[in-house]
């Protein structure tokens, strides 16, 4: 007899919390965690990565140069191994040539803005890019068989093939982040955050 | 000859039981002679069927496929009858193929700008607290015209949706302890473009998740098994693949990716980091190459947006002169797919049939010449979302309309 009110107020509760839910489900943005018991500080979950761990694959390249290898390379050097190593995909100059369907992007064209096709020379805002996507993933059917030097010549390359740097340039973690790329000052960031406006 | 076969169809079936042989027998005599005389057997009733299976499949009736080319592979939007992708049908976009990653040697590292780096095995993330959540998936270049014959898997087949699981990334962050000063992280997938993106803090607190599991099984290889990146509502490129690495930083990491690809002209400037995905629609019934005829046609489709929910979808019957509420199909999600039909009487006169979608922030579904007016005619294929039409003629053949604004 005495549960029953009891029980009259368990509804009343559970109709009060699916109430609640129902209106924190509205909330368009945040999907809804709820657990029985407080979160702990850690879960505990994982272990710390060793410093070789974090060496062996952190291999990404900053803007500031930050991630940049030792080592050095220049367009003489570069060149000799893009002949070997790049051209039969990229075409033998890099550019783009009539009539010829390569079976990979054009790397080298000129640095106005309207030119076409989009290559280094017109589009790519930053320098160390280069560096980062030859290193990561060329090329194509060898991924990440290159050395540091080659890669630092092969920029080199590229960067003086698209008329950025001189062809003596020496590249290395200092001189590398410091090409201004003609492409830069036409990037702006995307200001749109939705409502009635086309942009 | 004709007696025997017939006793060895028998016998067979007297392997069902023998309580029942002797009600089967007669019915299967029969039976076999229709199959003796070749007429087709296609009564399911009298006749029965294979057995509980392993693995379901489809019916032989039913053959939708994904259309692949080099580098990406599409969904049949056309064959879908609500907002769940099947699994097989998602559509794909790869760099540098499908790499095959052993789940037990699987590791996630997470570094840079925390208290403690630290690496996750598989198992380790399926301990976290574990969070399913609908959402669509959509390449940035999700959009082809050009021609009447195409289908909405030719138009728009680079999206799909499904219900993902995993660990929120923000439960990660709080375990490796993320310092105050850091604003953006790296993500890096582990084939062999070693993709990486820049993707805001912010997103990784809000929403980003780490996610093992789609629609209730594990990952599909093509989707990033064991493990992808999940940022409900941005471009599909983001949501690393295969992921093996995260770096917390204070900038971004331009790559290649950020900037000379996923970017696009806007007047003389190049517009960069647009994540979100703008709201878009397709009606996916009718469509080319089906037939309609006269009388009443339920037209359906699809409508999303990268930026909540989708409040409105409106049909236009005539062109582009009227517009009407369709009806939206519970449910509607955040960030996901959202169906909608709307009832029409089509008096067999020739048309065109338009969806627009309208989100929560109040952004409708922009017309081509809208865009190209806003961002002019060298604005490539990234992130253009216009309203589509397709053409009714009076035979009730359904052909795309194409329209151009390349210059
Ligand atoms: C087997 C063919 C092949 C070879 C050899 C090859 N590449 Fe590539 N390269 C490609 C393909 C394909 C892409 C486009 C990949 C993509 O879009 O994901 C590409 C993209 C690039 C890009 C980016 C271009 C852009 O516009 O985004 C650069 C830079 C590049 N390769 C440099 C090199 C260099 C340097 C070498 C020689 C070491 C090389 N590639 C060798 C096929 C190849």
């Amino acid at each position: 007899m005495k549960a029953k009110p009891l029980l009259f107020f368990a509804c009343l509760a559970l109709v009060g919390l699916l109430a609640f839910t129902g209106g924190a489900s509205q909330s368009p943005k945040k999907p809804q965690i709820q657990d029985t018991v407080k979160w702990p500080a850690k879960f505990g979950f994982g272990r710390t990565a060793t410093a070789q761990e974090i060496t062996a694959w952190d291999i990404d390249v900053r803007p500031d140069g930050k991630g940049l290898p030792l080592g050095q390379g220049n367009a003489a050097a570069g060149k000799a191994i893009y002949a070997l190593k790049c051209a039969a995909c990229h075409g033998a100059g890099g550019a783009e040539q009539p009539g010829v369907k390569l079976p990979a992007p054009v790397l080298v064209g000129d640095t106005l803005a309207k030119s076409k096709p989009k290559s280094i020379g017109n589009y790519w805002p930053y320098a160390t890019t280069i560096f980062d996507y030859i290193r990561r993933t060329m090329p194509y059917n060898l991924p990440g068989s290159l050395t540091d030097n080659e890669v630092y010549s092969l920029t080199a390359y590229l960067l003086s093939a698209n008329k950025i740097i001189k062809q003596e340039t020496v590249l290395n973690a200092q001189s590398l982040p410091k090409i201004v790329m003609p492409a830069k000052r036409l990037f702006i960031i995307d200001d749109r955050k939705g409502g009635p406006e086309i942009k | 000859m004709r007696e025997e076969k017939q006793n060895k169809k028998i016998s067979r079936r007297t392997l069902l039981g023998g309580v029942v042989a002797a009600a089967v027998v007669p019915v299967s005599t029969s039976f076999a002679k229709y199959i003796q005389i070749g007429l087709p057997v296609d009564d399911p009733t009298k006749k029965i069927g294979p057995g509980p299976g392993k693995l379901g499949k489809r019916s032989p009736f039913e053959q939708p496929f994904k259309k692949p080319s080099d580098i990406s592979s599409r969904t049949p939007l056309q064959d879908l009858y609500s907002t769940i992708t099947p699994s097989d049908l998602h559509f794909e976009r790869h760099h540098a193929g499908i790499p095959n990653i052993d789940p037990q040697k699987y590791e996630m590292l997470i570094h840079g700008m925390v208290n403690r780096p630290m690496k996750f095995t598989l198992a380790d993330l399926k301990r976290f607290p574990s969070v399913t959540r609908t959402c669509f998936l959509e390449c940035a270049g999700n959009f082809r015209t050009g021609s009447e014959n195409m289908t909405p898997q030719d138009i728009l087949g680079l999206t799909s949706q499904s219900e993902w699981t995993g660990v929120m990334l923000s439960t990660i962050f709080r375990e490796v302890g993320v310092e105050p000063k850091a604003t953006w992280f790296l993500a890096e997938g582990s084939d062999a473009a070693v993709m990486t993106r820049s993707v805001p803090l912010s997103k990784g607190w809000d929403d980003a998740m780490i996610v093992y599991a789609q629609n209730g099984e594990a990952i599909r290889p093509e989707q990033g098994y064991p493990a992808r990146l999940l940022l409900p509502g941005w471009e599909g490129n983001m949501n690393i693949k295969w992921l093996r690495r995260i770096e917390i930083s204070d900038e971004p990491y331009m790559t290649r990716e950020e900037t000379s690809k996923y970017t696009y002209p806007v007047k003389d400037k190049i517009r960069m980091f647009s994540f979100e995905m703008d709201a878009r629609s397709i009606i996916t019934f009718p469509s080319f190459p089906q037939k309609v005829e006269r009388g009443w046609i339920e037209i359906r489709g699809l409508a999303w947006t990268g930026r909540g929910r989708v409040v409105k979808v409106e049909v236009s019957t005539d062109a582009g002169r009227t517009w009407n509420d369709a009806q939206l199909q519970e449910p509607v999600l955040s960030k996901a797919h959202t169906y909608f039909r709307y009832l029409w009487q089509w008096n067999g006169l020739a048309t065109e049939i338009l969806s627009r979608a309208v989100d929560e922030t109040g952004y409708t579904q922009p017309s081509l010449k809208q865009l190209a007016d806003a961002r002019g005619t060298a604005s490539g294929g990234y992130h253009m979302n216009p309203v589509t039409a397709w053409q009714i003629r009076t035979d009730g053949s359904v052909l795309f309309k194409p329209e151009n604004w390349k210059s």
